[in-house]
């Protein structure tokens, strides 16, 4: 198993990690950085647990080699908060009881956040459109749907 | 218990672990990771049932990396009898002698490298002799091939003990219930029904796999384990190893996820074993796909009939259910049971006849998953209900408003229904479907109908909860409880309802994370029945708290009802900020088992459980294909702790049920499970929800419960496929009688009516 140095940016700051080729980022995120808010569960790109932003568009990292990570940008949800303060879309999570076990919710919060950067007042159906690629256990949909509209207002707010 | 005025309890607020859910910080066992550990992957059985005849681990073990290969005969070597199981002790920690499942694990690799032992567990390989194999419930019955050949009752629950020792039978548990006279009801009817109904297998897919870590030496066996039942797993593993249970810890986190899946022993046998073996610390993480292999909800067969006389009443129900429980019994047995005794449905009918039977075949293996086994009964019950109501020309409202139960009356296990809001349920999702006003069903292609069930659950008795609230000396509190968190809330009712008894803020409060060694004793977090019996645990602990905290105001002269804030009646009491006050408590409803001769019981349950559903469905009836356009879900509530919390409990649920009914089935073939992936097994998304979905909630009072609170975990899932195939039938006219409901089962079924069937697969 040949090995990679690669060196990238993880939530703001540059960093070096040796990975081995069959790694994925979710494994290197949590073996190398400790960070457990991408987390594998399906494995096979379809739930969405693992999402993580790659030069700011989301990716499923249990899919995504961690050497082409190599010169990167990559943003987890423990980069969104800044210090104590929540993200509008943590916030939104939290206000609109979007979540029941909890799983799912960093991939969901990450998309929010990638969907209000395109688009800043989406409606409904984009709004599912957009989160169609993310699955909830708890069947939490109608409350991330909520969320996401309270995310928008918060971040138009601000 | 009346509680007229509260103030903590029964207001919204946000979880408690809310921050840490959104930061991505929340602490499920999978995240964890200890010092020397090694991970073990599994070698997994790939046929359905056949004896073992060799196992060569050699390319496994000599592969760089590798620090040991197990198998069955290895574990035998620390746990002399390493057979595990609430109901039956039938399932070996490794396969033993005969795999009787696809899937069933053979042999583990420890590594210290996950890849190196994923890779390593492909180079066993294993010789088997194939046995004849059954994978239907009925076939079971008499079937050339049996999965055990001899029973073995665990000993806990005492209407087991008389199947100890029987041979040559896949039958693990039948239960009968005798109620009137049925057979006279029938040769009197003026009209008899009979209709047969049929569930699939299908799989809970918790995001957060099944895991443990085991860490074990000397006389001290830790485990970390994703699990709904610590108390449970204590018992098993102390068991296994003939310590007392002192010297077992068990503890969790948060959950990602359980419905039913993470109850009782899972992965944690295995994680003990090998710990045990290795001298280390051993992580047993599944994958999703081998979710699939451990544990499953029960394919069912239901014969129902009814006699209905001539004014619409249900005279006598005769009830053959069969329940398909895979390999090993897990807890089916009692689903056999607990939920056999309303597969006669929440009607007032005075002749009752029910066999409820749990059969072994070579699936793999089927427990607990919200509801128990009442959405598989309720899919029969309300669809023949359905069917009936319209045969006879009667509005399938008034229909079962004829024969609804009622409270005062008794339900047919011989138990007087008290706060039973049967009818208030079945009237709310009526209004709140507009029954009452014309319907438009459409012309042309697209046709439109709708279609309501109703269905019901008992709590599972008797059962035991405690807690420990301590008070700290600066007035803030913890929470003692083994109640587990996966996502339901619970740790935030039980802090609302210590702060409710204490009248201190929800702030001042902690909820102490599941672990034996700390946490006392509970049956287990399933069949919603932890609100009740843990809420009333938890709100007695507090009591106790506050009379000691009261007691110690007097000892220190303070005058009664001083209000005195608690930090000084400690500084007063200590002379500094020191000591703890400590209440604890342990409740246990009232129970009267059940008959073994008709089953019947007068007090068979603390609290009864209703859910209905309402559906609009829109079917095009060139294709098949069907849309829900509303889901309505009204629940009996009590009183809830928390309303937000209790609606997304409701919601949840009926979305879970969704999926059972319309995507989700685990395919076999030959045996072989040819789907165990997210990729092939379809749970609901953002666009499989309904057009509109509404929950409504009754909110009663249940005069024994914890300010009269119940339990609401599962109600959701009972009347959703019913209604959906009843919509279904009020739409094109078809009926469907076997889950999933599918664009291909209706397209075939209306087919069939045209008199143009189509061909067989």
């Amino acid at each position: 198993m040949s090995r990679h140095t690669i060196n990238f940016t993880l939530n703001g700051r540059p960093v070096t990690a040796d990975v081995g080729t069959h790694q994925n980022l979710t494994e290197v995120l949590q073996e190398s950085f400790g960070l457990f808010g991408a987390r594998e569960s399906c494995g096979q790109g379809l739930c969405g647990c693992c999402t993580v932003l790659i030069d700011s568009a989301a990716v499923t990292s249990c899919l995504s080699l961690a050497a082409f990570a190599d010169g990167s940008d990559v943003q987890t949800v423990e980069g969104l908060a800044d210090g104590e303060e929540l993200s509008p879309e943590q916030e939104a999570f939290i206000e609109t009881g979007a979540f029941q076990c909890g799983y799912c919710t960093p991939g969901f919060v990450l998309m929010t956040r990638q969907l209000l950067d395109e688009n800043p007042d989406p409606d409904d159906d984009e709004i599912k459109h957009y989160l169609s690629g993310n699955l909830c256990r708890c069947g939490a949909y109608p409350e991330i749907v909520q969320a996401v509209r309270l995310a928008g207002e918060k971040r138009r707010a601000r | 218990m009346a509680e007229t005025s509260t103030t903590t309890v029964g207001q919204s607020y946000g979880r408690l672990e809310g921050h840490a859910k959104v930061t991505g910080r929340a602490d499920y066992i999978y995240n964890l990771r200890l010092p020397s550990m090694l991970h073990a992957k599994i070698h997994r059985s790939p046929i359905g049932h056949g004896r073992i005849n060799s196992i060569d681990v050699s390319a496994a073990a000599a592969m760089p990396g590798v620090h040991m290969v197990v198998t069955g005969e290895d574990v035998k070597t620390v746990l002399p009898e390493p057979y595990y199981g609430p109901a039956f002790h039938d399932q070996p920690i490794l396969a033993l002698d005969k795999v009787r499942h696809f899937g069933e694990p053979v042999a583990a690799v420890l590594a210290a490298d996950p890849h190196i032992a994923e890779r390593a567990a492909r180079l066993i390989v294993v010789d088997y002799e194939e046995l004849p194999a059954v994978y239907d419930e009925i076939e079971a019955l008499d079937s050339e091939a049996i999965v055990h050949e001899e029973l073995k009752p665990a000993g806990t629950f005492a209407d087991l003990k008389h199947l100890s020792g029987r041979r040559d039978t896949n039958v693990a548990l039948d239960f009968h219930l005798r109620l009137g006279d049925a057979d006279k009801a029938f040769a009197e009817a003026v009209h008899v029904f009979e209709h047969t109904f049929r569930t699939q297998q299908t799989m809970h897919t918790p995001f957060e796999p099944m895991v443990a870590i085991a860490d074990v030496t000397h006389d001290r066996a830790i485990i970390h384990s994703s699990t709904q039942s610590p108390s449970f797993v204590r018992f098993e593993l102390s068991r296994l190893l003939g310590w007392p249970e002192s010297n077992v810890r068990v503890r969790t986190g948060h959950l990602g996820g359980g419905f039913g899946a993470k109850v009782y022993v899972k992965v944690e046998a295995l994680a003990l074993a090998l710990s045990m073996l290795a001298h280390r610390p051993v992580r047993v993480a599944q994958t999703m796909e081998e979710q699939f292999y451990t544990i499953t909800k029960h394919p069912s067969t239901f014969r129902i009939r009814s006699a209905v006389d001539d004014d619409g009443r249900i005279v006598g129900r005769k009830c053959e259910v069969w329940w398909n429980g895979g390999a090993y019994a897990d807890i089916g047995p009692r689903v056999t049971q607990k939920s056999g005794f309303t597969a006669a449905g929440p009607y007032d009918i005075e002749n009752i006849d029910i066999d409820s039977f749990a059969l072994y075949t070579n699936r793999p293996p089927a427990g607990a998953l919200r509801g128990f086994g009442i959405p598989q009964l309720v899919w029969a019950y309300e669809s023949h209900t359905d069917i009936i109501a319209r045969e006879l020309g009667i509005d399938p409202i008034d229909f079962r408003k004829r024969n609804i139960l009622r409270d005062g009356r008794p339900q047919a296990v011989g138990t007087i229904v008290e706060d039973g809001e049967f009818e208030p349920v079945l009237d709310e999702t009526a209004r709140r479907l507009g029954w009452d006003r014309p319907y438009d069903k459409g012309e042309g292609a697209k046709r439109r109908g709708r279609g309501v069930a109703i269905g019901f659950k008992a709590s599972i008795s008797p059962t035991t909860s405690s807690a420990i609230v301590s008070v700290n000396a600066d007035g803030s509190v913890i929470v003692y409880c083994s109640t587990v968190d996966m996502g339901q809330g619970s740790d935030t009712a039980m802090a609302q309802i210590a702060a409710e008894v204490l009248d201190i803020p929800l702030d001042r409060i902690r909820v102490v994370n599941p672990d034996t060694d700390v946490t006392p004793y509970d049956m287990s977090t399933l069949g919603s029945r932890s609100t009740f019996h843990m809420g009333h645990a938890v709100r007695l602990a507090a009591a106790d708290a506050k009379e000691k905290l009261v007691a110690m105001a007097e000892e220190i002269g303070m005058p009664e009802g001083s209000n005195a804030p608690l930090p000084e009646l400690f500084i007063k009491k200590f002379g500094m900020r020191a000591g703890t006050i400590v209440g604890t408590a342990n409740f246990k409803p009232d129970y009267a088992p059940t008959d073994p001769e008709t089953g019947l019981s007068p007090n068979a349950t603390p609290f009864w459980m209703i859910g209905a559903t309402g559906a609009e469905v829109e079917v095009d009836t060139e294709t098949g294909q069907f849309t829900i356009l509303r889901m309505i879900n009204v629940c009996d509530v009590g009183k809830p702790i928390n309303p937000a919390v209790v609606e997304t409990q409701l919601s949840g649920a009926a979305v879970m049920q969704l999926g059972f009914t319309t995507t989700e089935r685990m395919i076999l073939e030959n045996g072989q499970l040819t789907n165990p992936s997210l990729a092939d097994y379809k749970v609901p998304g953002i666009f499989d929800m309904p057009v509109i979905m509404e929950n409504g909630m009754i909110e009663a009072e249940q005069h024994n419960g914890p300010f009269g609170a119940k339990g609401a975990g599962e109600s959701g899932t009972f009347g959703v496929s019913p209604a959906i195939a009843n919509a279904i039938e009020d739409a094109v006219g078809v009926r469907i009688a076997e889950m999933p409901i599918t664009a291909e089962a209706i397209f075939r079924a209306l087919r069939a009516k045209d008199g143009a069937p189509l061909e067989e697969d």
